[in-house]
């Protein structure tokens, strides 16, 4: 029953005039769950970037497709409504606008009409709730002096509130406390399903802990060097990404 | 809480025609263009005032006459004086009851939300329609607790005549600038509120003022009095249709707030986009009084306005919460200004301006702390947002400290809606204008919690208006 929910073909990203990522092919179908490795510096939070649109990146050359639409024309927001979701690493600050408001107004654009105002508060609380998060933050303006650990966990409750097709994660986890990266795991967890894909960032085993790992990919000169399963993670946190390049022919070289 | 929020969503949809609507003009009674002593003496005879009021108004068109144009600030080289009717006035004549306001009338009022307004208790409403004040209504509850609220005519000749004549143009003589010399030749119009000492008005009175005469300017006057240990929180809100000829406001508000009295002033300008926005505003405050300015300019085409608080007695405080929004073709020059007299005085200003389409803002500041005034703190703080690189924002802070035992503070940020948070937004499915709009309503947050409902709605009502269509 699952279809390919991100295709990317030969993909080419620069900024600046500098090329970052160099002919990524990629799919995900739906219910997958992918994530990315690799060392610093080598373009994972590009390419996550590059599938979100961010202008910053200029697409020299190749095609982004969800469920087979070409989405490497459409602006962000075009995107967003077609159903990819970005976790930043460094979400924004917005003063004056209350997480609440906010996610309104996101929720409003994404299905193009207004909420329904009792069932969007009551599956706000119940989320915030599964968050471990004070309802108080509702209230609060958007990310405006929140903790790390704080922001990430409300682009989680983004991304519960929002559900969209596709979700990026990038580096999530970074910064979080044991606590607070279980809350995240939970949130990954309860978000996932056989119709929706995640596409995960870290360098960290234990986000994906209980979570059904599918594809294993690394990242390496602008190009996926490696892709295979779950092993590929333990192999990487116990023996570093070098590993990988001893053992060349292990694992698929792409 | 919930009604709060579906009022914010509505807020989206509103319709900015609302505050465009011509009606047909059809004045009983236009003056000639241009003033001169005859024409004084005329609105001075229709009126039917006492003769001290003449004859001010004689001194003042004479001041006016002598004063030149200011040369500081946004230019008025277009200001067509002689092309200016000072005074048009509409068939009806005071209104006690709603339906018994005529249907074009209370249709524009309708419009403006007037109705709705009253609906939710507010005290009293005193709209004025032209020159004329033509609808009012005092609340029972408020005119028992002796307070009066009534248009500036009426009380011109009322039982509290003596105590206008004492305060008329005391804190804002006419010979201050030439605009108020010429508000004190023709003003029209206007309320005067007296609240007695230890009462507390726990609800808004509110006032609309409108323009709709094409040519005609507005010289509404306002006075209000808060004797000892009253309370009272006075809204007054403006907005006007377009037209295409140069228009005048040159209104004047007097504050006086007594000894450990409160006054909040709330107002929310939306003049159209051709007017000249004149308008003067002080307040005097007595030992332990409070005034608060709330202020939200938004429309007009070139704005001079810098509500000024006299610290007078002892622990007098002042607050000033202001928010400017400079679009295409607006030169809007607002701020503030406050007199320390006496020790231990307090003032705080805090501005937001918004400047975007080559849109001009300019915020000025004068705190001026006398030898008396020891122990007297004043901060002040104005943050810009520029959305464009063709629009222009800058700040005038001025000081002027005569007292060497005073903490006196200043802070300016001045910047631009960033990329990134836009992208952010963006990526949560908002189009680019509305991830704009959505900044630049956070922007202005803190003005707007600061202000009655309905009236924060309209803000952010007019925020998303002037933002849609300002990319392209």
């Amino acid at each position: 029953m699952s279809h390919t929910l991100l295709e990317i073909k030969d993909l080419t990203v620069s900024v600046e005039d500098k090329i970052i990522l160099n002919g990524i092919n990629l799919t995900i179908k739906s219910g997958e769950l992918h994530v990315l490795m690799g060392p610093n510096g080598t373009g994972k939070s590009t390419l996550v970037s590059a599938i979100m649109g961010d202008p910053r990146y200029q697409i020299e050359s190749g095609q982004i497709l969800l469920d087979g639409k070409d989405i490497t024309e459409m602006k962000a927001d075009e995107r967003a409504r077609a159903g990819v979701f970005l976790s930043f690493q460094a979400p924004e600050e917005i003063p004056g606008v209350t997480l609440e408001d906010f996610l309104r107004t996101a929720k409003g654009a994404l299905e193009k009409r207004p909420p329904k105002i009792l069932q969007f508060k009551k599956e706000l609380k119940e989320q915030m709730k599964a968050l471990d998060m004070d309802p108080s933050y509702g209230e609060r303006y958007l990310n405006v002096g929140f903790s790390g650990g704080e922001k990430k966990k409300t682009e989680i409750l983004q991304l519960l509130m929002l559900q969209p097709k596709l979700a990026l994660l990038d580096e999530t986890d970074s910064g979080l406390d044991v606590d607070a990266v279980r809350t995240v795991t939970k949130g990954i967890r309860a978000f996932k399903n056989r119709k929706n894909g995640l596409f995960i960032i870290t360098h960290n085993a234990s986000i994906l802990e209980g979570l059904d790992v599918d594809v294993v990919h690394v990242l390496e000169g602008g190009k996926i060097a490696y892709t295979g399963g779950r092993e590929l993670i333990s192999k990487i946190t116990q023996e570093g990404f070098g590993v990988l390049g001893k053992e060349a022919g292990f694992y698929e070289r792409l | 809480m919930k009604d709060f929020k579906q009022e914010k969503t509505r807020v989206d949809q509103a319709d900015r025609t609302i505050y465009d609507v011509k009606d047909k003009l059809d004045p009983a009674f236009l003056m000639d263009s241009g003033i001169t002593p005859e024409i004084v003496n005329q609105i001075s005879k229709e009126k039917n005032e006492p003769e001290w009021m003449r004859l001010f108004r004689l001194k003042s068109l004479k001041l006016y006459n002598e004063i030149p144009i200011p040369s500081w600030g946004p230019s008025l080289d277009e200001l067509n004086m002689d092309q200016i009717v000072t005074y048009v006035r509409p068939k009806s004549t005071m209104k006690a009851k709603w339906s018994d306001v005529p249907d074009d009338i209370k249709d524009t009022f309708e419009r403006l939300g007037i109705p709705k307004a009253e609906r939710k208790s507010l005290a009293g409403v005193g709209a004025q329609y032209d020159s004329e004040v033509v609808y009012h209504n005092v609340r029972a509850e408020v005119a028992s607790k002796g307070v009066v609220y009534t248009d500036i005519e009426s009380a011109l000749t009322g039982p509290y005549s003596e105590m206008i004549r004492k305060h008329f143009m005391k804190l804002v003589p006419p010979s201050d600038h030439k605009f108020a010399a010429l508000h004190g030749a023709v003003w029209s119009g206007g309320s005067f509120v007296y609240v007695p000492a230890g009462v507390s008005v726990e609800i808004p009175l509110q006032s609309y003022f409108r323009l709709n005469a094409p040519g005609a300017g507005q010289f509404e006057h306002t006075l209000i009095i808060v004797e000892e240990g009253a309370y009272l929180h006075f809204i007054e809100g403006c907005s006007a249709p377009r037209y295409y000829v140069a228009n005048l406001h040159a209104g004047c508000v007097e504050l006086y707030v007594g000894k450990n009295a409160r006054l909040r002033y709330s107002t929310i300008e939306n003049w159209s986009k051709n007017m000249y926005n004149l308008n003067t505003k002080r307040a005097s405050v007595e030992e332990g009084g409070t005034v608060e300015w709330i202020s939200g300019s938004f429309g007009s085409h070139i704005s001079y306005l810098y509500p000024m608080s006299i610290l007078k007695g002892k622990k007098a405080r002042m607050e000033f919460t202001g928010i400017t929004f400079a679009g295409e073709g607006q030169n809007l020059d607002t701020g503030a200004k406050v007199l320390h007299a006496a020790p231990d005085t307090t003032s705080h200003i805090s501005t937001k301006s918004i400047s975007r389409d080559g849109g001009n803002s300019t915020f000025r500041s004068l705190v001026t702390v006398t030898e008396k005034a020891q122990g007297s703190k004043s901060a002040v703080s104005c943050e810009s947002l520029m959305l464009d690189s063709i629009s222009r924002s800058d700040t005038i802070p001025v000081m002027d400290i005569s007292c060497n035992q005073a903490d006196i503070g200043h802070e300016a940020k001045i910047g631009r809606i960033s990329e990134s948070a836009i992208f952010y937004l963006m990526s949560r499915g908002l189009s680019e204008d509305d991830a704009r709009a959505l900044i630049v309503g956070g922007f202005a947050e803190p003005i707007a919690k600061e202000l009655p409902l309905e009236y924060a709605v309209e803000m952010n009502n007019l925020i998303h208006l002037e933002m849609k269509g300002s990319i392209g």
